[in-house]
């Protein structure tokens, strides 16, 4: 008797809507397992987690100031992961547009410069974040580099480079020579959306890119193309899609969405450039892109849950003394639950019996 | 059966809710963010263990909540305000990175004190604190000139702030009082915390000649690799002597226990004001390990030393102080450089054969 | 100890995790899956490793459980993207983060402790011998076990049978499912493999590197190695070559720098990365029509009936 799996006639919906339910589930078990072994309450762990940050305003703002920056470099990433292009660096793009954006604003400080400063600095984080992407998109399409390993290794190099800057040209020269740059003027940041809480503008852009790729795949050519290189290569080619074009335009349109969340998150919550000013965004907004099963308004809820737990686990931290690296193995687990499930959408199982089986000869 | 769920899920919110609620009253509750894990044995773990010398000292009176893994960039201030809303009165903030955010959440709950460490902006409500281990370092220093043999020392370092350039200098002050051509070879490893790295950069030191090995981050391996090959080492924030029984000559330990008790009596005591302090040998802010694999003379002239500098007599700063290119730094402090001076260095001393990264 | 010496020594010894943890995932590529999650089962690896060495005082034990703790990590990624079908980039992400969750959690215990090192060999005579006796006499069991595994790696690829069958399930898994070999079940042995490496080079680090176990020891040695095997264009032979230079890269320029070579450290610190870059550009420019991956690498494979 054999499990086997094996691909569905066509996708089944039920399943597609049920699944991240499942997988939600599959996941609270699973971690109340382990905070039983940690020896800690698991529904007062699960209540902290998930429904304290939902129930007063601080919390509630907080989950979109963290989950801003993340959706926003998840839906560059799933365009391209849709096109079969495989972006690992978007948290090197992030850095770069921070830097590229901050360079505007040390330039311009205290210059009394007028308010064509901050849309500037971002279109600049953006442009800069494209540029840095189209390099493994590059390396791929013209000599064939694995873009994963390329856009990975420039992540550390990127790191670096902003190090290089902070603690040494663009440091603040009142700032007793420790790596940051003065405080940027109110001119090169990112305005405030209500009175005392950090929510920012940056969370209304990103809610309008969140807007522009559902509209961008559901209803576009160019969407189209996309979606179908990365499912159906042959097919793609056979109509005429360019596979390579639209890897250094997914990989440019990524790279750019990543920079522009950088210099939002520099120039808005943080207010100054500095070592360490991505706690790994760009990693996280994989998962992110992958929670949301690469659908803008997955990504949106996705990234949302996933801020929801990160807040959930310092309030863990704080009210439980629940270790910071549970709220990891929560979200390695919660992804591998989505993962597992959603391919239940696709293939199914069935159980092969020996009288029925047609002897193959495998060894 | 409405009415029953709607009673599960009030009891639940109430729980929820309760655990951030009112407290206990009388329960002064502390709170402190860490940069890294409790674990390094470096930095971090100097700090909870003071944090945990709180609790031995006050018992019920207070209740402590830390943090740790917090990351200097945006997710600070909210980790800062999540022990202000989750009750904390008084908060220890303990790396420089902190220093923004701690003072952005403090102008937002003036009636919450917070406490951070090696920075340099304060308010009504924060104030700042900070060691001043390069009056350990110039001890180091001393003891390193006489134990070398080679001449040179071997400086691991993090990244050039002026905390760790002041600590490169003072050492060089300390030997050149006993080798006037002692040579340092220095390696950033542009991270606090990397053991394989510290690692490598201790042999590639030790390779290149250097026969006594410093440290300017935060993890045993440097010691463990001097342990190794039979050469000597300083240890760094904590005791590392079990990773070098004979290896480790002393070792510059953060002491922040008298500090944190004096400031959370303050609080209990509702005596509490800001203040900037820098405390040395002298108010035990650091404490040097014991003095061990030296000979006695060279003990006794480390002794010597440490208590010149308690009493005031001796500043590992004394003017004149030559920079790298051979003039004379203006001294601002009398006969010594002063804190603001201290505070912002940039420079190397004359001796030091290293360009500053980043430039001056 | 002359100085080119301690210089090749420091440079084995750096680069035998890399070594180790690229030995396996070249196996797990070559049979056609994509593991990116090296850098969580290697981080396991180090917990688990140092876990059991503490506990029982021995190396080898710890050395076991590291390789243990990898390959049940890799287990879970085996039942996902060959069991579920799962698509294999997300599921190494995932792996990774669980890892390094995981080995935060288990090592917590352990952070402060201190283990003996492994043994280094000594043979009387032979390790003596100047300049090449300690190289090649006189490391731990580590380094050699790592130039080992990877000739015995190329052995078996390129001159046994079933080294042929798992390349063929590699570069084309349909026409290996076609003549009736369990691709399945070829692509689980050769993940566990890979596991079972990256575990063992994890504790490496804590057991013979550095013996402390401190969280996050890997530093991102499990990327570096993933680097490794597309660099060696999937050859054991030029991964050698690669996991020593890159080695060599990092000591050097910590060499460098002691030296007063005055470039700024944080140029130095980057140039493995750029260096890794370069090569792949250049690797890959080098074949035409693209780089000599396993054809089928990454690809979903479910047999059909």
């Amino acid at each position: 008797m054999q499990l086997v799996l094996e691909k569905r006639a066509e996708r089944s919906t039920t399943i597609a809507l049920v699944s991240p339910l499942i997988a939600i589930g599959l996941t609270i078990v699973t971690m109340s397992i382990l905070f039983a072994i940690l020896g800690k309450n698991p529904i007062s762990a699960l209540i902290v987690y998930f429904i304290a940050p939902l129930t007063d305003a601080y919390s509630l703002q907080e989950i979109a100031v963290k989950a801003s920056p993340l959706v926003l470099i998840a839906i560059g990433l799933s365009l391209c992961y849709l096109a079969n292009a495989w972006n690992i660096g978007a948290e090197g793009q992030f850095l770069i547009g921070a830097v590229a954006g901050s360079w505007l604003a040390v330039k311009t400080q205290g210059a009394d410069a007028g308010y064509w400063v901050l849309p500037a600095m971002l279109l600049l984080g953006a442009i800069a974040g494209a540029l840095y992407a189209l390099i493994p998109a590059i390396c791929k399409v013209k000599f064939g580099a694995s873009e994963i390993l390329t856009s990975l290794m420039l992540v550390y190099v990127a790191d670096l480079l902003l190090d290089y800057l902070v603690r040494g040209p663009w440091r603040d020269p009142g700032g007793f020579n420790f790596p940051t740059t003065a405080e940027f003027d109110p001119v090169a940041t990112v305005p405030i959306l209500i009175e005392g809480g950090r929510l920012h503008l940056g969370a209304i852009i990103t809610l309008l890119v969140v807007a522009a790729a559902a509209v961008l795949l559901g209803r576009t050519i160019k969407g189209f193309e996309i979606r179908v290189v990365g499912a159906a290569p042959r097919a793609a080619r056979f109509g005429g899609f360019n596979a390579n074009q639209l890897i250094l335009l997914t990989f440019a349109v990524s790279g750019g969405l990543a920079g522009l969340a950088g210099i939002i998150e520099v120039a808005g919550p943080v207010g100054h450039l500095q070592p360490g000013i991505s706690p790994g965004y760009g990693f996280t907004a994989i998962i992110v892109a992958f929670l949301g099963r690469l659908n803008p308004i997955g990504i949106l809820i996705a990234g949302l849950f996933l801020a929801l737990t990160f807040i959930g686990g310092e309030q863990a931290q704080i009210a439980m003394k629940i270790p910071l690296d549970v709220t990891k193995v929560f979200q390695g687990i919660l992804l591998f639950y989505v993962l597992a499930c959603d391919s239940l959408i696709l293939y199914r199982f069935r159980l092969i019996f020996p009288s029925r089986q047609v002897s193959s000869g495998t060894g | 059966m409405r009415k029953i769920l709607i009673a599960a899920t009030a009891v639940m919110l109430a729980t929820g809710a309760s655990l951030f609620g009112a407290s206990a009253a009388d329960k002064l509750k502390v709170g402190f963010i860490y940069l890294g894990p409790i674990g390094d044995l470096g930095w971090t773990y100097q700090h909870e263990l003071a944090r945990q010398a709180l609790v031995k000292e006050f018992g019920d009176k207070i209740e402590t909540t830390y943090l740790e893994n917090v990351s200097e960039g945006p997710d600070a201030e909210r980790s800062i305000e999540q022990l202000v809303r989750a009750g904390n009165k008084l908060i220890f903030t303990t790396s420089f990175g902190y220093m923004d955010p701690t003072l952005k959440v403090a102008k937002k709950y003036p009636n919450v004190h917070f406490e951070h460490a090696t920075g340099y902006k304060k308010d009504k409500n924060m104030s700042i604190y900070n060691g001043r281990f390069y009056e350990g370092r110039y001890i180091q220093g001393v003891i390193a000139g006489k134990m070398s043999k080679a001449g040179v020392l071997g400086y691991i370092v993090s990244f050039p702030i002026p905390e760790v350039i002041m600590g490169i200098n003072a050492t060089m002050l300390g030997a050149q009082t006993v080798n006037p051509n002692i040579k340092v070879k220095i390696i950033w490893v542009n991270t606090w915390f990397d053991p394989g790295k510290e690692a490598d950069a201790a042999k590639a030191l030790l390779d290149q000649g250097a026969d006594v090995i410093m440290q300017h981050t935060d993890s045993p391996a440097a010691m463990q690799i001097a342990s190794e090959r039979g050469k000597l080492a300083f240890g760094q924030d904590s005791e590392m002597i079990k990773f070098g029984p004979k290896t480790q000559l002393t070792s510059i330990m953060d002491n922040w226990a008298p500090y944190y008790i004096d400031r959370v009596k303050a609080e209990l005591d509702g005596t509490w004001k800001e203040e900037d302090t820098w405390g040395g040998l002298k108010s035990k802010m650091l404490v040097m390990a014991p003095y061990t694999n030296m000979p006695d003379d060279v003990k006794k002239l480390a002794e010597d030393t440490e208590a010149a500098i308690v009493a005031g007599k001796l500043y590992p700063f004394k003017c004149p102080v030559v920079d790298q290119d051979g003039k004379t730094v203006e001294c601002k402090g009398g006969d010594h450089l002063d804190d603001g001076q201290m505070l912002g260095m940039k420079f190397y001393v004359k001796g030091v054969d290293d360009k500053i990264p980043g430039g001056k | 100890m002359e100085l080119a010496e301690a210089i090749i020594l420091a440079v084995l010894a750096a680069s035998t995790p890399l070594l180790l943890a690229a030995t396996g995932e070249l196996v797990t590529e070559r049979a056609g899956v994509l593991n990116l999650g090296v850098e969580g089962m290697m981080i396991v690896g180090a917990a688990c490793g140092f876990g059991g060495a503490w506990l029982s005082g021995s190396t080898i034990i710890g050395a076991l459980c590291g390789i243990i703790a990898g390959t049940l990590l890799s287990l879970i990624f085996a039942m996902m993207t060959l069991g579920l079908a799962v698509n294999q980039v997300a599921t190494g992400l995932a792996l990774t983060i669980l890892g390094v969750g995981l080995s935060g959690l288990i090592g917590a215990g352990f952070v402060g402790e201190k283990i003996v090192p492994a043994p280094h060999l000594h043979i009387p005579g032979l390790t003596d011998i100047p300049l090449i006796g300690r190289i090649l006499f006189g490391e731990d069991a580590f380094v050699y076990l790592s130039l080992a595994l990877i000739v015995a790696v190329w052995w078996f690829l390129y001159r046994t049978r079933p080294g042929l069958v798992l390349r063929a399930c590699g570069d084309n898994h349909v026409s290996a499912h076609a003549l009736g070999y369990p691709v399945l079940r070829i692509r689980t042995l050769a993940v566990m493999f890979g596991g079972a490496c990256a575990g063992l080079a994890g504790a490496y680090l804590p057991l013979a590197y550095t013996p402390f176990f401190i969280p996050g020891m890997t530093a991102g040695r499990g990327w570096i190695a993933l680097a490794l095997v597309v660099f060696a264009s999937w050859l054991p032979g030029r991964l050698v070559i690669g996991a020593y230079l890159f080695g060599a890269v990092t000591i050097l320029q910590l060499h460098a720098q002691g030296a007063g070579v005055g470039i700024p450290s944080q140029f130095m610190t980057a140039l493995p990365y750029l260096a890794t870059v370069i090569v792949l550009v250049l690797i890959s420019r080098a074949r035409t029509g693209g780089s000599t991956a396993p054809a089928a690498l990454g690809t979903v494979f479910v047999p059909d009936r």
